[in-house]
């Protein structure tokens, strides 16, 4: 007897969950409107007829569409608003760009999120055609995955709470935790012995981390500042960014490793929309809004 | 419980008001507990009607039921192949040919010992880098490599639940059979194996719950399932400066219960009706672990109690 | 062959780390498996409920799932900044603690009913029923499905490497970024999870051995 009405329970939850999900509901994306709302976002002409001796190209133009690897919780970088189903940040605009000059328009594009420790297997794989997401250009990494870029350079930083005063920096550590993503750059840096943290936690979401930071068991999160800015303006009343960046982080795009035309082509997209404005806009209508000062990326970018 | 009243005499005049305080005393204790979680948890806001709001939204709904979907199709999938497997592995396991014997054993004690975690991400990684091989595209690698994962898992504890239920059957049906000169193939697939599931579906099914439960292990590969799919969910909306964490699990872990509830409900019914049938042999308990010994043989006791015990995962 | 010996100290940690988590949750597992069988059996309706709910819940509830309830409610109730590892024991212990209440249960079904019945007939109490008669004489019958329950929480500790706990699973994920074959990978850890596997099994054989007594 017990068991039929725990199964009843269940078919009536059941019930419930589906006559919820079925029937409509509002529309738009849900919570805090200030951060989802107003992101720039830009549809940018593609190019014809382009001819490349790129396998990874070639392989995409056959299938009539591009797989570009993304993140999907960096507000104002990458960010996949689940209300609505699109993409939309400053990463985002930049691999709209780059696929322009390819020869794809957005409709072409598939963006598919990539978590920060899937990355290298992702492109090496040729899961992704080319990866645009907070992507640090570093050696260990090169062995792995080819780079285009830098198209922005970032430097990793400290979330701290809004009242909590006592961090400065990255020597005010001292036996503070500090949270930050598996395997990310930041989080090496700050593990050397040099600022004695007291521990670090590694999870698999920056929002995790943030959610950590604002229940009070940690108290920092590190990464690059571009990525923490975004965190803070979402939540101006309660985090804040210390701005005492202390490392170099050169965003790169990530692709094929042998695929020497297509980091060319990749390249030079990027030179191509830095000079004729387009960067400055989408920088300005997505980072820039987090309070990030826009730096023109010098050009001719490095090709070694 | 048979066994409870066992434990403790019906209560006289005296016990009787004992009882009754200590039923007092416990409900306290309970309501207490679930008083406290409720009053610190409204203490921070999570039973604020702003922080509910969201799962007004049909996008927000639309997410969820994409998750729900893309969970039990993979599960279905994973269910039916993880079955063929499991007979396939338990007949090979009784083999009268000592290599196939030899290699099926091998293979169950191989994915039956390690982490399912850790066998779907080797298969992913196996996928990704032979994906252009084998003409696998976009989604495709995360979606196989789970189903892959948990067939093989799975296969391999269904195999054992199977070769229990088979060297249960009384050995008397297998000597009538081959007396009616059936062949080795007739025997197994005519009167052992449908005795043996019947004798074993609570088993067969409770182990259906864990691979249910176990595609979440999805998030891993990035295979966008119901907890996935809730897991960005939350991460990825604010409300009033913070992530609806606890109330998107609450509302995930409701989900999964009731999968799951409705999936035992399903063995508790078919086993009622094993029981109503008279075929000497039988049922053993679902997730009754260790009570093996309803099962006719004392060999096949044994194997039950370690297989049952393993849908502990 | 030369990724072991290249990060010897990474597979080290993750291998200690992997028999940390694993021993702590299983304590935690049996005190409470434990109780909660005891409170399924008992003469009092509230626990008997409470008991049936734990069950239910934890059983029916993926591990993943409860591993973020560790890491994102309990804090918010308990336990204000505990450690990844503290957490993570939490979830696996929990969850685990279902499985060894539900395996001591039906132990306790499987002891003769006429055991009880004369511990009641000499006057014994409900708790000493249960503690001095019932539960050593279930210990044997409870011990092969203990021995599977906790080679099952070995390998469930896996999913505690996606949670900033240090083990075997993070060890493997991390040679694999590196860009490491993964197949020789995969034969290390299963060698190092078949040895903690093992060693259960053989712990659970030798105690059944001296516990076995011939009814």
């Amino acid at each position: 007897m017990r068991m039929r009405k725990t199964a009843a329970a269940g078919a009536v939850v059941l019930a419930l969950a589906a006559t919820a999900t079925a029937c409509g509901g509002k529309s738009g994306s849900a919570g805090d409107k200030a951060a989802a709302a107003d992101v720039y976002s830009h549809d940018y002409t593609p190019a014809k007829n382009v001819k490349l001796d790129s396998a990874v190209l070639k392989a995409a133009q056959k299938k009539g569409h591009i797989t570009i690897g993304v993140k999907a919780d960096q507000p104002f970088l990458g960010f996949y608003d689940t209300g609505t189903k699109k993409y939309s940040g400053f990463d985002i605009e930049i691999a709209k760009m780059v696929a322009a000059d390819l020869g794809f328009s957005t409709k072409q594009i598939t963006f598919t999120t990539v978590d920060s420790n899937a990355r290298e297997t992702k492109i090496s794989s040729g899961d992704v055609d080319f990866f645009v997401g907070t992507y640090t250009i570093n050696v260990e990494r090169k062995k792995q995955v080819g780079f285009a870029g830098p198209y922005y350079t970032a430097g990793a930083d400290l979330l701290v709470r809004k009242e909590d005063k006592s961090i400065t920096g990255p020597k005010s550590l001292r036996g503070k935790k500090v949270c930050s993503i598996k395997g990310s750059t930041p989080l090496q840096e700050i593990k050397k012995a040099q600022y004695g943290t007291s521990e670090t936690l590694e999870l698999s979401k920056y929002s995790e981390c943030v959610t950590k930071l604002l229940d009070g068991s940690v108290n920092a999160v590190t990464t690059d500042d571009a990525i923490l800015k975004g965190f803070a303006a979402e939540r101006p009343g309660k985090l804040r960014v210390v701005d005492q960046p202390f490392t170099k982080e050169p965003y790169g795009v990530g692709l094929n490793k042998d695929d020497k035309v297509l980091r060319e082509a990749i390249t030079k997209a990027l030179e191509n929309h830095i000079a004729n404005g387009d960067y400055e806009k989408a920088y300005k209508g997505t980072l820039g809004k987090s309070g990030s000062k826009f730096v023109k990326p010098q050009t001719p970018l490095p090709r070694g | 419980m048979s066994g409870a009243s066992v434990l403790y005499d019906v209560p006289g005049p005296k016990a009787k008001v004992r009882n009754r305080i200590y039923s007092v005393l416990g409900a306290l204790a309970v309501l207490a507990l679930i008083g406290f979680i409720v009053l610190r948890l409204s203490a921070n806001g999570d039973f604020d009607p702003a922080r509910w709001d969201i799962f007004n939204y049909a996008g927000v709904r639309n997410s969820i039921r994409d998750g729900v979907l893309a969970t039990l199709q993979v599960f279905a999938i994973a269910a039916v192949l993880s079955l063929a497997v499991g007979v396939l592995l338990a007949v090979a396991r009784l083999s009268d040919h000592r290599p196939v014997r030899w290699l099926a054993t091998g293979f169950i004690e191989l994915f039956r010992s390690i982490p399912l975690l850790i066998t779907i991400y080797a298969i992913w990684v196996l996928l990704l880098n032979n994906r252009t091989e084998l003409g696998l595209s976009d989604n495709q690698p995360q979606f196989w490599a789970l189903v892959i994962g948990l067939t093989v898992y799975n296969g391999s504890v269904q195999a054992e639940v199977l070769r229990a239920g088979i060297l249960s059957v009384p050995k008397g049906q297998r000597e009538a059979a081959y007396a009616l000169g059936m062949r080795k193939t007739q025997v197994m697939t005519t009167v052992l194996i449908p005795q043996a599931v019947r004798a074993m579906l609570p088993t067969i099914i409770s182990q259906l719950v864990v691979t249910l439960k176990d595609t979440s292990l999805g998030y891993i590969i990035t295979y966008e399932e119901l907890l996935y799919s809730t897991r960005l969910l939350a991460g990825n909306t604010t409300v009033g400066g913070e992530n609806p964490y606890v109330q998107v699990i609450i509302v995930t872990g409701a989900i999964y219960i009731a999968m799951c509830l409705a999936l035992s409900a399903l063995a508790n019914w078919i086993e009622r009706r094993g029981r109503r049938a008279k075929t000497g042999i039988g049922v053993v308990e679902a997730g009754d672990v260790g009570n093996a010994g309803a099962l006719t043989a004392a060999v096949a006791a044994e194997a039950a109690a370690d297989t049952t015990a393993d849908t502990a995962n | 062959m030369n990724v072991l010996l290249d990060y010897l100290p990474e597979f080290r940690a993750g291998f200690l780390g992997t028999l940390a988590i694993t021993a702590a949750s299983a304590v935690i597992a049996l005190v409470l498996g434990v109780l909660i069988a005891g409170f399924r059996v008992s003469p009092i309706p509230p626990l008997r409920a409470f008991g049936t709910a734990w069950v239910t819940l934890l059983r029916n509830t993926p591990l993943t799932l409860l591993f973020l309830i560790a890491f994102f409610v309990v804090p918010k109730i308990l336990f204000q900044g505990a450690s990844p590892f503290v957490l993570g024991m939490l979830a696996l212990g929990l969850y685990t603690s279902s499985f060894v209440c539900e395996a001591i249960r039906s132990g306790i079904s499987t002891v003769p009913v006429g055991q009880a019945e004369a511990a009641r007939s000499i006057g014994l109490s409900f708790t000493q029923t249960l503690r001095l008669i019932v539960l050593p004489q279930a210990t044997r019958t409870v011990l092969p499905p203990l021995s599977s329950i906790f080679i099952a929480l070995t390998k469930n500790s896996a999913v505690a490497g996606a949670f900033s706990v240090t083990e075997l699973f993070g060890y493997a994920k991390l040679l694999s970024d590196k860009g490491y074959a993964i197949a020789v990978i995969f034969l290390w850890v299963a060698l190092a999870y078949l040895l903690i596997t093992f060693a259960i099994s053989g712990v659970f054989r030798l105690l059944e051995r001296r516990m076995g007594v011939a009814r």
